[in-house]
């Protein structure tokens, strides 16, 4: 029930004295509530819940993150390969992972 | 799509387990807390990768799931009313009650609707002035500030036709009350993100001194989930007990406090009823009195219930994270997400609802 889905704010507007905005997200635009998400501004991205934006999404801190994974990946890249035998690079297009139990590919 | 791919990256991914893996020096038992969260894990096969250095035991974050038979009854009964309109979350509509489900009153001709938005809820009152509009306020800290907010616009615009029927759950009250049970096995908390986007992380701070156990504020997406996984282990690993917060991108310390000034406004907390696990004090949010003209449980007298729960199900087991669902003998069998028994098959994010989806059965049967 707590699902939320980031979008792209698009437009924002008043409606029955509630800030209201237009929501992108990735082709599918809905309305949503910002009564709670006031600061936010056209072009950030909103994470949205039953029709109200929780969350301006904060840019600095998911690039924060993703620059911690990205040197985690680095150094197990360096040792080769991962603890499947799976080779590690950078780069590896999507591989399916095995099923460590029964040693098979995954359905 | 921005802020999901970047989530589900099975380069990261590897490397994250592969950590976990090396970092843990012996079993540790985490328990996951939002059924949004065990839905991830599973359709992921993220408990298998873990598996021994850490088991997932999935916890009671689904409020569908716990919204006890009573309420669910005495939605039937007000959804049955003549001239009602009765609004609610798609996901409640097929939660079995002791005789029937929401569905089933619309069959039978109730005028029930399904909304996306409690806004949409009050939209529908502002259109049928002469019929009362009921909304099923039901969820966690999550969904409390946009059914408040339904409540303050229906009270300023002196919408009388519209009421909610309220059966708010709060989460940090649940996992007290799992540390405190004798058979708790938790030893680390992966905390709700979404919960802790509205409510921050301060009412965890208690916990993780009186209990001596780390809570991490964790996302949804696989990373998300691996890497608060992660964070768990070390501190379990270096004995550490402290609130960490993996969801930096959506979650501050304070949450978001004009959310919270609204649900604080409109509710205040009660002792509530939690279905599978019991009554667990100050874990409920009802209208406050200044709002009761829209409160559907004093408006509507639905005489006393008596329910009727079914004594095959382990829900409640589920839920405290006791059992897991394979270890029901009517799992897959008398219950399937077609024939749930009970309301952790029917939720979509109910736990045995995620193993059925993604063909944990199997096991059971081969």
């Amino acid at each position: 029930m707590c699902l939320a889905i980031p979008g792209r704010l698009i437009e924002t507007y008043e409606e029955h004295g509630l800030l209201m905005g237009r929501v992108d997200y990735s082709g599918t635009v809905n309305e949503a509530c910002l009564a709670y998400t006031s600061d936010a501004r056209v072009g950030q991205y909103l994470l949205v819940h039953a029709g109200f934006a929780m969350n301006v999404l904060d840019e600095e801190e998911a690039a924060r993150s993703l620059e911690t994974w990205g040197e985690l990946v680095r150094l197990a890249a360096a040792e080769g390969t991962d603890i499947f035998g799976i080779p590690l690079d950078l780069d590896l297009p999507n591989p399916e992972l095995p099923d460590p139990e029964r040693g098979s590919s995954l359905p | 799509m921005k802020y999901l791919d970047e989530y589900r990256d099975p380069a990261v991914a590897r490397a994250l387990i592969a950590e976990i893996h090396r970092t843990a020096t012996r079993p540790w038992v985490v328990m996951e807390i939002c059924g949004g969260q065990t839905h991830s894990i599973i359709r992921n096969g993220i408990d298998r990768l873990l598996e021994p250095h850490v088991e997932l035991v999935h916890g009671p974050g689904c409020p569908v799931c716990v919204t006890p038979l009573e309420m669910l009854d005495k939605a039937v009964a007000i959804a049955s009313r003549p001239g009602v309109i009765f609004t609610s979350f798609g996901d409640m509509l097929r939660v079995p009650g002791s005789e029937k489900d929401l569905f089933m009153v619309k069959s039978e001709g109730g005028d029930v609707r399904v909304v996306y938005s409690p806004l949409d809820a009050v939209k529908i009152a502002r259109e049928n002035p002469d019929r009362p509009v009921v909304f099923f306020a039901v969820g966690f800290e999550t969904t409390a500030p946009n059914n408040a907010m339904a409540v303050w616009q229906a009270q300023a615009a002196g919408l009388s036709n519209f009421s909610v029927l309220v059966s708010h759950v709060l989460v940090p009250p649940a996992m007290t009350a799992l540390l405190s049970s004798s058979r708790n096995r938790v030893q680390g908390y992966l905390a709700a993100g979404h919960v802790c986007t509205i409510m921050g992380w301060e009412e965890y701070e208690p916990i993780v001194r009186d209990f001596r156990v780390p809570i991490v504020v964790t996302g949804f997406e696989p990373i998300d989930i691996l890497e608060g996984v992660l964070m768990a282990v070390r501190q379990l690993e270096e004995g550490r007990f402290e609130v960490e917060n993996q969801y930096s991108r959506a979650v501050q310390r304070e949450g978001n406090r004009a959310a919270r000034a609204l649900v604080e406004e409109v509710f205040e907390i009660t002792d509530r009823k939690w279905r599978g696990i019991g009554a667990i004090p100050a874990s409920g949010l009802v209208l406050r009195p200044e709002y009761a003209a829209h409160d559907a449980n004093l408006l509507f007298d639905t005489g006393r219930i008596l329910v009727n729960e079914p004594a095959e199900c382990i829900a409640g087991l589920v839920l405290q994270g006791l059992k897991k669902p394979l270890e029901c003998p009517a799992f897959g069998k008398m219950c399937t997400p077609m024939t749930p028994l009970g309301a952790t098959m029917v939720s979509s994010e109910g736990a045995c609802a995620a193993y059925h989806a993604y063909h944990r059965y199997a096991d059971v049967r081969a």
